[in-house]
C-alpha cells in the first residue's frame, strides 16, 4: 500500500511513455493469462482430435456399422473381428446399475446431512464421506477380487464372483462421495426461507423434504447424479479387476451375476500389446472415441443442470 | 571422487572387463522381467558404475525397442514373429536369441475339484466355451468358470499358441491382468479353471495333468509337459565377447544365475 505522501508525488496524468508501458504491461498480462487458459482448452480439443485421427484408419477399413453392432471382439485372432457392442453395453450396464445403488443412498444421505443432522456432526461426516473419493481405485479393486467376489459366491451361489454386480457395487461406493457432496451443496444452498414457509403452512418435516426441498433442488441433484455417472463410466482399474472382463452381453439381460467387460477395461488391458500401425490399436482408439463422446454428453448435461441450479438459488 | 575412480579402475582390472558401455538398456516381457531384474540387481552390486534399466512393457514392445535400437537386450517370452524379424533385418538389426530359462504354464483348478487330468483338446474346448460344465469331463455338475490372462500378457500368448492352437476363446471367458490375480480367482472359486506360471503353484490351487503329464521342473525343463516354453533374451547379433551385454546374456549359465532363475519361480535350463 502506498502512503499518502507517495500519492502526492505521482503526477495526476501519466506521461505518454508511462501510459504506453502500462498499456503494454496490461496487454501482455492478459495475453499470458489467455495463453494459460487456452492450454487447457486446447488440451481437450487436441486430445479429441488425436483420438479421432488415430481411430480413422480402423473405421475406414472395418466400417462404423460393424464396430457398433457386432458382438464379437476378437482382436488378436488371425482374422480379427472388432465388435464393440458388448463393451459399450458393458460400460452402460455397470454405470447404470451403480447409479441404481448409489442415487437413493446418495440423495438420502445428502438430505440427512443438510437438513436433519446437527451442524457439528455434519461438519465431521461430510469430510469423512469425501475421504471415500481419496481411496485409490486399485485398493477398491483388491477388495472386490479378494473379499467381495468370494463372498458373493458363498452367499448367493453365483458361479463367478467377478461380475457386473460386483463391479457396480464398488462403482456405487466410488460414486457416492460425488453424489452426496454435490447434492448436499444444492440442497443446503436453498436457504431457510423455503423451508420456513413450508413449515409455516403446516407441513411436516417429511413433507417439507419430499415435496418442497428435493423438488426445488432437483437441478443440482440431477447434476450430482450425472457427475456420479461420469465417475462410474470413466473408472478403469476397478472394473478391470472386478467385472470379469468377459466379452458378452448377459443373457437374460437383467442377470447381473454374469461377467461383462467395459470400454475402459478393454483399452487399459489391451493397449500394451497392440502394436503400432495395426488395426487393433486403431480399434482401441475408436473405443476411446465412443467413450469420450459419452462423457462429453454427460458433461454437457451436468453443466446445464448445474447452471440451472445456480440460477434457481440466485433468484430465491 | 578420485578414490572412487581409482577403485573402479582397480575393480575393472580385477574382474578383467574392458569397461566400455556403462549403460545397459533392457526392455520387453513382463514374464521375463523378474529374471532380468534379479540379474540386473546382481550386476549392479558387482559393477557399481554400471547403469542398468529394466523396462517391462511386453514382449512386442521389447522387440520393437530392439528393432529401433532403443535397447541393448529385448526380453521376450516368445520367439520373434516373422514380421518383427523382417523389420529388424530391414533396419540393419540381426536378432539373436539366448534362452535363459524355461517357463511352464500350469493349468490349475480349485483344490476341491475332483478332476485331476484333462487333455489339451479338452482344455481347448473349455476355453472355447464348448465344454461348459465339469460333468462333461468327469467332474461334478458345476458350471465351469473359465479364467484367462489378458490378451497382452506373454502367458496368454503361450497358452493361446500351445493349447488353443489359434482357436478363439469363447465370449464367456473372464480375463485377469496378473498371475497372482489368476491364482486368487481360482483359489476362491470352486468351479474355476485357470492357468499360471509354475512359480505361482502352491497348495491353494490344484495343478492338473495335461495329456497325462503333471507339471514339474523336470517335465517342463525337458519339454515333455505340453504347455512349456523357453524364455528369451534377444540381442542385435551375438554380443561382443566380454562386453557387458555378453556377460549379461550368458549369466544364466553360472551357478548364481541358475539360483536367481529358480528363486523367481522359473525352471533353469540345466535342470535336465
Amino acid at each position: 500500500m502506498l502512503g499518502p505522501s507517495a500519492d502526492r508525488r505521482r503526477p495526476l496524468a501519466l506521461t505518454p511513455g508511462e501510459d504506453l508501458v502500462g498499456f503494454i504491461a496490461s496487454y501482455l498480462g492478459r495475453a499470458v493469462l489467455f495463453l494459460i487458459t487456452a492450454t487447457s482448452v486446447l488440451a481437450v480439443l487436441l486430445i479429441l482430435l488425436f483420438v479421432i485421427l488415430r481411430s480413422t484408419p480402423f473405421l475406414r477399413e472395418f466400417g462404423v456399422r460393424e464396430f457398433l453392432t457386432s458382438r464379437v471382439w476378437r482382436p488378436t485372432a488371425d482374422e480379427p473381428v472388432f465388435g464393440a457392442l458388448t463393451l459399450i453395453v458393458g460400460s452402460l450396464y455397470v454405470s447404470i446399475a451403480a447409479l441404481l445403488f448409489a442415487v437413493p443412498v446418495g440423495i438420502l444421505a445428502a438430505v440427512f446431512l443438510s437438513d436433519i443432522v446437527s451442524w457439528k456432526i455434519r461438519n465431521v461426516a461430510k469430510p469423512v464421506v469425501e475421504i471415500l473419493a481419496a481411496i485409490p481405485s486399485v485398493a477398491y479393486g483388491f477388495f472386490a477380487v479378494l473379499v467381495l467376489a468370494p463372498w458373493m459366491q458363498r452367499r448367493f451361489g453365483f458361479s463367478t464372483g467377478t461380475n457386473a454386480l460386483n463391479a457396480s457395487m464398488i462403482l456405487a461406493v466410488m460414486a457416492l462421495p460425488t453424489i452426496i457432496s454435490v447434492a448436499e451443496d444444492a440442497i443446503s444452498a436453498l436457504g431457510r426461507e423455503l423451508r420456513e414457509a413450508s413449515y409455516s403452512l403446516g407441513a411436516t418435516r417429511l413433507e417439507t423434504m419430499v415435496k418442497v426441498v428435493i423438488p426445488a433442488a432437483h437441478s443440482g441433484i440431477i447434476a450430482a447424479v450425472v457427475l456420479g455417472m461420469m465417475r462410474a463410466i470413466g473408472e478403469t482399474m476397478v472394473v478391470w479387476m472386478a467385472s470379469g472382463n468377459a466379452t458378452q452381453i448377459p443373457h437374460p439381460w437383467w442377470d447381473l451375476s454374469q461377467s461383462i467387460r467395459t470400454m475402459t477395461a478393454t483399452i487399459a488391458g489391451e493397449m500394451g500389446e497392440a502394436p503400432e500401425g495395426m488395426a487393433h490399436r486403431s480399434a482401441l482408439f475408436a473405443v476411446g472415441v465412443v467413450l469420450l463422446l459419452m462423457t462429453f454428453v454427460l458433461n454437457i448435461v451436468s453443466e446445464y443442470f448445474l447452471s440451472r441450479a445456480k440460477k434457481a438459488t440466485g433468484k430465491s | 571422487m578420485k578414490k572412487m575412480l581409482f577403485s573402479a579402475f582397480v575393480f575393472s582390472l580385477v574382474t578383467g572387463i574392458a569397461v566400455q558401455a556403462q549403460t545397459l538398456q533392457i526392455d520387453g516381457s513382463t514374464t521375463v522381467g523378474p529374471i532380468a531384474d534379479a540379474f540386473a540387481e546382481y550386476f549392479k552390486r558387482v559393477h557399481p558404475d554400471l547403469d542398468i534399466t529394466v523396462k517391462k512393457t511386453g514382449s512386442g514392445d521389447g522387440a520393437a525397442a530392439l528393432v529401433d535400437g532403443r535397447c541393448d537386450i529385448a526380453t521376450m517370452s516368445r520367439f520373434m514373429k516373422e514380421k518383427e524379424f523382417k523389420d529388424a533385418v530391414a533396419n540393419g538389426v540381426f536378432p539373436v536369441a539366448h534362452v535363459v530359462a524355461m517357463d511352464g504354464v500350469c493349468v490349475v483348478v480349485h483344490p476341491s475339484n475332483p478332476v485331476g487330468a484333462l487333455t489339451t483338446a479338452q482344455v481347448r474346448e473349455i476355453y472355447a466355451d464348448k465344454i461348459t460344465n465339469w460333468s462333461q469331463v468327469g467332474g461334478p455338475s458345476m458350471p465351469i468358470v473359465v479364467i484367462s490372462r489378458d490378451t497382452s500378457s506373454g502367458t496368454y500368448e503361450t497358452f493361446d499358441e500351445l493349447v488353443m492352437a489359434k482357436q478363439p476363446m469363447g465370449p464367456g471367458v473372464e480375463y485377469v491382468n496378473a498371475n497372482p490375480q489368476a491364482h486368487a480367482r481360482v483359489k476362491t472359486t470352486p468351479g474355476a479353471i485357470g492357468y499360471v506360471g509354475i512359480g505361482f503353484l502352491d497348495r491353494e490351487v490344484k495343478a492338473i495333468k495335461v495329456d497325462q503329464i503333471a507339471p514339474s521342473r523336470q517335465t517342463i525343463a525337458s519339454g515333455v509337459y505340453p504347455v512349456a516354453r523357453p524364455l528369451f533374451l534377444f540381442t542385435n547379433g551375438y554380443p561382443k565377447l566380454g562386453s557387458m551385454v555378453h556377460r549379461f546374456c550368458s549369466f544364466y549359465l553360472t551357478e548364481k544365475g541358475q539360483e536367481l532363475v529358480e528363486a523367481k519361480g522359473f525352471v533353469p535350463l540345466t535342470a535336465y
